[in-house]
């Protein structure tokens, strides 16, 4: 069977009277970097927020490594092994740069409240376990001069960088992406592309990204489906997108 | 520039607490009564400002509830140091019910009590609460205030109504006071700079990322929300036993309201602005006595107004909203090394003009 990562079936979702998506079907592989591309308002981000726990579908299942986890909570799935970004970026801004990865390394943390609170037992180890860890991603992200800086002090290329360190500190199975070179330069963008092939690579994680850039998403992404208006319009390899008259149409309009 | 070293810094703290002991031994055999018990009552706002500050500012949660623990925690530990005999005098309306009016405990077990029975009531609040989001905490909380009074006045076996448990031991002295003090700012220190205390702060910038992260917001929002609890009922056995006599009148929604005062004066989010600000505003608040007093300013008589405090302290508030939206310390902490290089760079330009 397809889609033993991560595998959504027929999913709908309805806000009101608006269907969000409609019907939507997707498998994401270990190592793989899929692309989730479409006009604005296709339901792309609503599909992320799905598969993260912070939307309920209206019908429609969703599989993570072969476990259903529609409508469990946000919590549970990140720590099951979704790690996501978001469009606008959303750190914590008053914590620090190292702090606010060391927040998503909390659910790997072994020490008891009562241990916390009087600074006993397994507490000293653990957060320097954490720290260095957390360290390790800042300087795999190029951020580890900044470890000491309020979070929204960094410029915004920063600032995305930051978010994926955050994610990657859950230890993530799947990488979910939302927009990641959204304001990055040409040659910011084609780091980022090399990296994460690298990340994929190295980690071996499956990658779920959206994105608007498209010669970005051509280049790094394996397979790619693309919808509009909550419909799955096209699904294949960057190749075969690239040539589909019904992506052009609803990229560009009718001619 | 000095940099942060945690052997130093740990050393230095050490020495500081050794400072402070000594000033309170000092103070206990040469002060006067009525400043060892403003020193009481530093100690025990001390507590109430750390632990209101780790819910309101580090949690970001609105709380409006302390009255409320307050009371509880006050009342427990009234109701479990009065002896046998001494509760068959004062419960003249209504006889004490049975185990209650049996059992005599001691003042360290009654705090204890206090503060577990305190946290285990806020659990029972935060349970329903929590469950949804948005700001149904402070309406919540500022309700449960009331109850509690009214619960007061009126369960008459159990708090003896409105005529309150008078005749307390006085229990608390300046080591009691200071010592669960210095004990409270040690546990929330550590619990900030903890994964636990991250987790507080990561609900409070952003609750969705937080989820996103693996963070179960409810039941960190319900630990954040006990603990403050637990330490807020330990200082109201404490309060209870400064000053002997506990009614539900003393236990207003103004006390909240100076608590409120308090942490945001002193930089909502951060320990060491919720301390200093506890210092100056119990300091302060009877500093402040003349002006209720009368006194000749320049040949003008004046004749005292009662309430004039509270005047100045809003003026106070008002000037802090305007001019330091942040309080005295914003979100910052206290480090050594800030202070040595403050002291450092002083000393070289004082060097420098001589």
């Amino acid at each position: 069977m397809s889609g033993n990562l991560l595998r959504i079936e027929s999913l709908v979702v309805q806000f009101g009277g608006v269907c969000a998506v409609n019907g939507l079907n997707l498998e994401i592989e270990n190592s793989e970097i899929i692309g989730l591309i479409g006009p604005n308002g296709a339901g792309k981000t609503t599909a992320f927020n799905v598969i993260t726990g912070m939307v309920k579908p209206t019908t429609g299942k969703v599989y993570f490594l072969n476990n259903e986890i529609t409508g469990k909570t946000a919590p549970f799935i990140a720590r099951s092994g979704i790690a996501r970004t978001f469009q606008n970026i959303r750190l914590y801004d008053d914590l620090t740069v190292i702090e606010n990865v060391m927040v998503a390394a909390h659910s790997s943390v072994s020490y008891s409240f009562p241990e916390a609170i009087l600074g006993i037992g397994r507490f000293g180890r653990d957060e320097r376990r954490i720290r260095i860890k957390s360290m390790e991603l800042l300087e795999m992200m190029g951020l580890e001069r900044l470890a000491s800086e309020k979070a929204d002090s960094l410029p915004y290329g920063s600032q995305r960088k930051l978010e994926i360190a955050r994610a990657l500190a859950l230890e993530p199975k799947l990488l979910l992406l939302d927009e990641p070179v959204a304001g990055m330069n040409p040659a910011e963008t084609s780091d980022f592309a090399e990296f994460i092939l690298k990340l994929r690579d190295n980690m071996t994680i499956g990658i779920g990204l959206i994105e608007h850039d498209m010669s970005f998403v051509m280049n790094v992404c394996d397979r790619m489906k693309v919808i509009d208006h909550g419909v799955e319009i096209a699904w294949g390899d960057p190749q075969h997108i690239r040539n589909n008259q019904r992506v052009i149409k609803a990229y560009l309009g009718e001619g | 520039m000095v940099k942060e070293n945690p052997t130093r810094d740990k050393l230095l703290t050490y020495m500081a607490v050794a400072a402070l002991l000594i000033f309170l031994w000092y103070a206990e055999s040469h002060f006067s009564q009525y400043s060892l018990r403003i020193i009481n009552n530093i100690g025990i706002f001390i507590v109430l400002a750390v632990s209101y500050n780790l819910i309101n500012g580090i949690a970001g949660q609105f709380s409006l509830g302390t009255n409320a623990f307050l009371a509880v925690g006050a009342y427990t530990s009234a109701i479990f140091t009065l002896s046998p005999e001494e509760k068959i005098r004062s419960f003249i309306i209504e006889p004490m019910i049975w185990p209650l009016s049996e059992i005599s405990l001691s003042f360290p077990l009654s705090l204890l009590l206090a503060g577990v029975v305190t946290a285990l009531i806020a659990l029972l609040v935060a349970l329903p609460v929590f469950r949804v989001r948005g700001d149904y905490l402070a309406i919540v909380t500022l309700g449960f205030g009331e109850v509690v009074q009214v619960v007061a006045n009126n369960v008459v076996s159990v708090t003896n109504g409105p005529l309150g448990i008078k005749g307390l031991a006085p229990h608390t002295n300046i080591w009691w006071s200071w010592g669960i003090c210095i004990f409270t700012v040690y546990c929330v220190v550590r619990l900030i700079n903890s994964s636990y205390g991250r987790a507080m702060k990561a609900v409070r910038e952003d609750e969705t990322a937080a989820e996103a992260m693996g963070i179960n917001a409810f039941r960190i929002k319900t630990l954040a929300f006990t603990c403050s609890a637990f330490f807020q009922g330990v200082a109201g056995g404490l309060l209870a036993h400064l000053i002997t006599t506990i009614s539900p009148s003393l236990f207003t929604f103004m006390l909240t309201f100076n608590l409120l005062i308090i942490i945001v004066i002193g930089g909502l989010g951060s320990t060491t602005g919720a301390v200093l600000s506890a210092i100056l505003i119990t300091w302060g608040s009877e500093a402040l006595r003349i002006v209720e007093e009368p006194f000749t300013f320049f040949g003008y008589d004046y004749s005292g107004i009662p309430g004039m405090r509270m005047v100045l302290f809003s003026i106070i508030l008002i000037l802090v909203m305007l001019f330091a939206r942040r309080g005295i310390m914003g979100r910052n902490e206290f480090k050594w090394s800030v202070l040595l290089n403050r002291f450092g760079r002083q000393s070289k330009s004082e060097a420098r003009t001589s």
